[in-house]
């Protein structure tokens, strides 16, 4: 009796351990199955998605087809907005501002970025130390950075001019020139104050800043490319530079390729370097559609505006992002 | 098309000496390959003649100019690398004609030539694809057409073979002597598997750390090792070495190597080796001149008897591995002959195939 009772006990327990096995073994089978796998893995990168990016760009969209000013609701006014903005001479300006500031700027940090990387690539004492001091001017803050270049390019204190001053003292005492009319000194440019100089300048302290990522990215890249190639290339008697024509630069092309359009969208977007030098002055001279939006928005309260001109930003880099990823999976093919 | 002169090349890396004085001539159209261990200096000596490594000391010259100083480019070498080395960016054909494109040469001229490599390498129906879509043995074959195409006055070959297949290495080998045969040219060839080096060159290099060990032609290297480590590194199963003493018996010397095996010296060979009489030497045997007891065809062949330790099977041989004196010994027997492990069987050995060495010197006496 007392056996059975026990036997009974023990098929209970089993049937009961089955059962859960099967549950636990259907949850596996499911999870084994890529299709689903894939979509549980994609959630939480979802997740933040829709709430830091995608919410913020549509409420911009939104936004963008309102009048909406600082503290009060707006009503949709369709496409007002841009047809105003359109309009507007300094829109305009800071249009081709912006697509001047991006291309000068990224075509001139690939071009020292490539050097600078090539350079780096050799052995020499310290290139471990050196190569980690350029990445510096990246890890600084923009804002503590820009606030540096402020003051070398202020109008009275710039360690420019004053070099310049010092050079010219240098070239009068070196060469014995006695010059008639006293200048006093020579004053360099107003980097800042004069718009023929301010986008020159920016542009300049953008460089200075993106150079590192370009420099250590192709530096990354160089390093990925096995020096038989080189070896060969010298037999089949390529010189320096035609080994760095046909072959560095097709063999990171890829990578230079994602670096330089990655690093166009974000110069594109570019507002501390530019807010914190200029403002967008002298006489909007160096106005980028980022500042100007900000300026609208926030200084004149204008939300619907300035949501418009952020917006314009988006179909010009979706070209671009289009066609570097058309590139790349053409390129990918073989 | 040119004749390789090196004179006491020096090369090291910092401290550590790479190469270590090494003289040699390598004559017009001569298929000379640099056979040894792993860490040689195969490669550093082969990258010096290329230019690729800056030479520490000695000299080069390739046909009547001294090249220490001249770039790769002006030294008209082509190599072939071990990883083939092809520009991933670049079709077959590209790859093959780049080093004619940079040297300006007439379009039709570049065609010609790549055609004409092409056919000989059978690779013609690759010529528009990239690297990446080819077989280990087609890249192989690309890049030695890159080479070709050049039609250099030397070919330098940095183990062309290892990344392939056992098969495909035996068939590659065989069509780099034909394509040698075909396209008359001063060859340098590394390897560090003595069976290529045997079978293609005209004359072989045996170099270990550093320095050349001979130098000679494959049938000469084998049959007339100069040292020790020739002996043992070219020929497989390798040859055996082991202790013995070098005694007179009335008129003639013998060889004792134990109590049991006692062998009469070659009348041929006793005046070479009259005076290292009574002195602890090196005996060295190859495998096949150490068989199963045979028929006697020469006289200077004798008997002993020893206990088997090992079998292994082979096929067409079966190896019979025992033990004299503490020394490993590997006899070349016919598999139907050779007792089981354990008992005692009968040996003929070939002495007129012996080898001698001096233990303080290592060269074969
Ligand atoms: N770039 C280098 N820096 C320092 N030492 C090197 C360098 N290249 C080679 N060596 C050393 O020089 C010696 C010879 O090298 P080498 O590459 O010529 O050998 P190898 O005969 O080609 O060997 P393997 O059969 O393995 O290719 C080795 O001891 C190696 O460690
Ligand atoms: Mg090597």
């Amino acid at each position: 009796m007392a056996d059975t009772s026990a036997a009974t006990a023990r098929a209970r327990v089993s049937a009961s351990r089955a059962g859960e096995k099967s549950r636990t073994s259907w949850l596996t089978t499911q999870l084994e199955d890529e299709r689903v796998l894939g979509y549980v893995l994609l959630v939480p990168a979802f997740l933040l998605i829709i709430v830091f990016i995608a919410y913020p760009f549509a409420l911009g969209v939104w936004m963008a087809l309102t009048d909406k000013v600082v503290g009060q609701p707006g009503s949709f006014v369709g496409l007002a907005n841009f047809a105003k903005l359109l309009d507007s001479d300094i829109f305009r300006t800071a249009a081709w501002n912006t697509v001047f500031f991006t291309v000068v700027a990224t075509a001139i940090k690939a071009a020292l970025g490539m050097w600078l990387a090539v350079l780096l690539n050799r052995k020499f004492r310290l290139s471990r130390v050196t190569r980690a001091a350029v990445l510096l001017p990246f890890i600084v803050p923009t804002v503590l950075s820009t606030l540096v270049w402020l003051w070398m390019l202020d109008g009275t204190f710039s360690v420019f001019n004053w070099i310049l001053r010092w050079l010219w003292d240098l070239e009068l005492s070196v060469f014995g020139l006695v010059v008639k009319e006293d200048f006093g000194y020579i004053r360099g440019p107003n980097w800042l104050g004069d718009p023929a100089w301010a986008m020159g300048s920016i542009i300049m302290a953008n460089v200075w800043r993106g150079l590192p990522f370009f420099a250590i990215s192709f530096l990354a890249a160089l390093q990925t490319v096995p020096t038989e190639l080189y070896d060969a290339a010298e037999i089949d008697g390529a010189s320096g530079w035609r080994k760095f024509w046909n072959v560095t630069l097709p063999m990171i092309k890829p990578v230079a390729i994602v670096v330089v359009v990655f690093s166009f969208v974000v110069t594109f977007a570019d507002f501390q370097l530019v807010y914190v030098l200029t403002r967008g002055g002298p006489y909007n001279s160096t106005h980028l559609l980022a500042t100007l939006a900000y300026q609208i928005s926030m200084h004149a309260g204008n939300l619907g505006e300035g949501a418009a001109t952020a917006l314009f930003m988006v179909p010009l880099l979706f070209v671009v992002i289009v066609l570097q990823l058309t590139y790349l999976r053409r390129i990918g093919v073989d | 098309m040119a004749q390789i002169l090196i004179k006491d090349l020096y090369k090291s890396y910092g401290e550590t000496p790479a190469v270590r004085g090494i003289n040699l001539t390598i004559d017009e159209n001569e298929f000379v390959v640099l056979v040894g261990p792993s860490g040689c200096g195969k490669t550093t000596t082969l990258r010096m003649i290329a230019g690729l490594e800056h030479i520490t000391a000695g000299e080069i010259y390739i046909g009547e100019r001294l090249i220490n100083d001249v770039p790769p480019r002006d030294r008209d070498i082509a190599m072939v690398f071990q990883n083939y080395a092809l520009y991933p960016h670049m079709t077959v054909h590209e790859n093959m004609s780049f080093g004619l494109r940079l040297r300006k040469l007439p379009k039709d001229e570049i065609g010609r030539r790549v055609r004409e490599a092409a056919e000989i390498l059978d690779i013609g129906e690759l010529l528009d694809r990239r690297p990446k879509q080819l077989s280990g043995g087609q890249r192989q074959r690309v890049a030695m057409g890159r080479a070709i195409v050049r039609n250099p006055d030397a070919f330098l070959f940095d183990e062309p073979l290892s990344n392939l297949d056992a098969k495909l290495r035996v068939q590659m080998r065989t069509e780099i002597k034909l394509i040698h045969q075909r396209v008359r040219t001063t060859v340098v060839y590394v390897t560090h598997d003595q069976v290529e080096a045997m079978t293609l060159a005209d004359r072989i290099v045996v170099m270990n750390d550093g320095v050349v060990e001979q130098v000679a032609p494959p049938q000469e290297m084998y049959d007339h090792p100069a040292t020790r480590f020739v002996a043992g590194f070219i020929g497989s199963p390798a040859m055996n070495f082991l202790p013995c003493k070098l005694t007179g018996n009335g008129s003639g010397l013998s060889v004792i190597l134990s109590d049991g095996i006692r062998l009469n010296v070659p009348a041929n060979r006793e005046s070479r080796y009259r005076d290292y009489a009574d002195r602890d030497l090196m005996f060295g045997i190859r495998p096949e001149h150490l068989t199963e007891q045979r028929q006697h065809t020469n006289a200077e062949q004798q008997d002993f008897t020893c206990k088997v330790g090992v079998l292994e099977p082979m096929g067409i041989d079966t190896m019979v591995f025992m033990n004299i004196e503490g020394a490993d010994v590997c006899a070349r027997a016919a598999p139907r002959s050779v007792k089981g492990p354990g008992e005692d069987m009968m040996f003929t050995i070939d002495m007129q195939n012996m080898h001698l060495i001096d233990p303080e010197s290592d060269r074969i006496l």
